[in-house]
């Protein structure tokens, strides 16, 4: 079973999905992700869907799923490059997918987990400072 | 040879051509087809000419039934000169008038030419009644069609003008909406949206919505839909232009937008420039300095 790569990216994993997502390949993408996670301990996920043409209520779910199981890991999760038409698509199926952060390509979602990851690593430091 | 009684009714018209045109022309220019100057005299002759000259062309092959292909050029001329008032902005009694006035210089034909008896002239008025009617008709039906297609140019016309997306400063963009919000006009301003934020590699979008109307829930839920269709793509938005009575309105029905809203298109630009860290600053003059 083909499944798609995960690369890891400092202290973020990137995934870039370049292949329609059926269900099965979405539930071992699910899989895996998590596992990497918790390998290389990564602060954050990219998932870049600038090839994705077409999304169903599944792959809008996995996508909720990935972001909410990142976050019980302590990671954050941004959905890059999504295209106009599965925006329309997501929002028309009422997915507004709440809980995912987003950004317009990869270099800009790497800098948002990295402000992310920087505020939470003060914030840290200002606990144990005090 | 046995002529028909039509083809006789046919040689009638060929023989008083003139006079019937002239009679036409006359009812038509009473009835006031010439008064608006949409149309010029001549252009009203030929095309009264070129009628009555089909009319009677199938007259000749001795058939009433509009709808058989002897009436084909007829209806070709027909549906032309409906064509050409829908775009010409005749009304569509004027429309219609042209064919029905059509009637009265042929009746007064057959009366003139004393060649017929009683009951002839009965047949040749209720046949010609039934084709000149069935005539009438198809002219207004054509008309409307036309007057249809007029209208769905438009709609597409201003769907389009209404919908721009302006830019505003690098990976600023401004949406200014003008109109009322239907599901058909979100989608369309839904994609021109997403596509700019896509090409200019904008990071905020502002809807600005001093041209609408009225705010509901339907509308609401359109400009939510906008907002998180943007921010799927990684675009935050931020609604503006929303009036003192909207606002009102809008707290009254309940309605609730869960984005950034400011109440001018220049606040909204003030915080989209503070989130990009930009700032406008107070250029301090030669004079001022000294």
């Amino acid at each position: 079973m083909d499944r798609i790569p995960i690369l890891k990216l400092g202290d973020a994993l990137l995934v870039t999905i370049q292949v329609d997502m059926h269900d099965r390949l979405a539930t071992a993408l699910e899989d895996d992700l998590t596992n990497k996670i918790v390998k290389h301990n990564a602060h954050g996920v990219l998932i870049d869907i600038s090839a994705l043409e077409i999304v169903d209520s599944f792959i809008g779910r996995m996508l909720d799923n990935i972001a909410a199981v990142s976050r019980v890991l302590d990671a954050e999760t941004v959905v890059v490059g999504m295209r106009p038409a599965v925006a329309i698509t997501l929002v028309e199926l009422g997915l507004s997918l709440a809980g995912v952060k987003t950004a317009l390509n990869v270099e800009r979602g790497m800098a948002l987990i990295q402000r992310h990851h920087h505020v939470l690593e003060r914030g840290a430091d200002d606990d144990i400072a005090s | 040879m046995a002529r028909s009684p039509l083809a006789a009714l046919a040689q009638l018209i060929s023989e008083q051509e003139t006079t019937i045109l002239k009679d036409w022309l006359q009812l038509l220019t009473a009835a006031g087809s010439l008064e608006s100057g949409r149309i010029r005299e001549a252009e009203l002759r030929t095309q009264c000419g070129t009628f009555l000259k089909l009319f009677r062309v199938a007259l000749t092959d001795g058939d009433t039934d509009t709808n058989s292909a002897v009436y084909s050029g007829v209806r070709d001329n027909l549906g032309e000169i409906s064509r050409s008032r829908a775009t010409q902005g005749f009304s569509p009694k004027e429309t219609a008038s042209f064919i029905f006035s059509l009637k009265e210089p042929l009746f007064s034909a057959i009366n003139r030419s004393g060649k017929f008896g009683a009951a002839e002239v009965t047949q040749f008025i209720r046949q010609l009644t039934l084709a000149l009617d069935d005539l009438g008709l198809f002219t207004m039906e054509v008309y409307q069609k036309s007057r249809e297609q007029v209208i769905i140019r438009q709609q597409r016309e201003i769907s389009e003008l209404s919908t721009p997306v302006v830019k505003l400063w690098e990976g600023i963009l401004a949406l200014p909406l003008i109109g009322t919000l239907d599901s058909e006009r979100t989608q369309v301003v839904m994609e021109n949206l997403l596509q700019t934020i896509v090409d200019q590699a904008a990071e905020i979008a502002i809807i600005d919505i001093t041209g609408v109307p009225t705010v509901d829930t339907l509308t609401a839920q359109h400009l939510l839909k906008t907002v998180a269709a943007a921010r799927l793509m990684g675009a935050d938005c931020i609604v503006s232009g929303i009036r003192p009575q909207i606002a009102q309105t809008m707290v009254h029905l309940g309605v609730e937008l869960n984005v950034i809203s400011k109440a001018t298109l220049a606040d909204a630009f003030a915080v989209a420039l503070k989130r990009m860290s930009k700032a406008v600053v107070t250029v301090k003059t030669a004079a001022q300095n000294s």
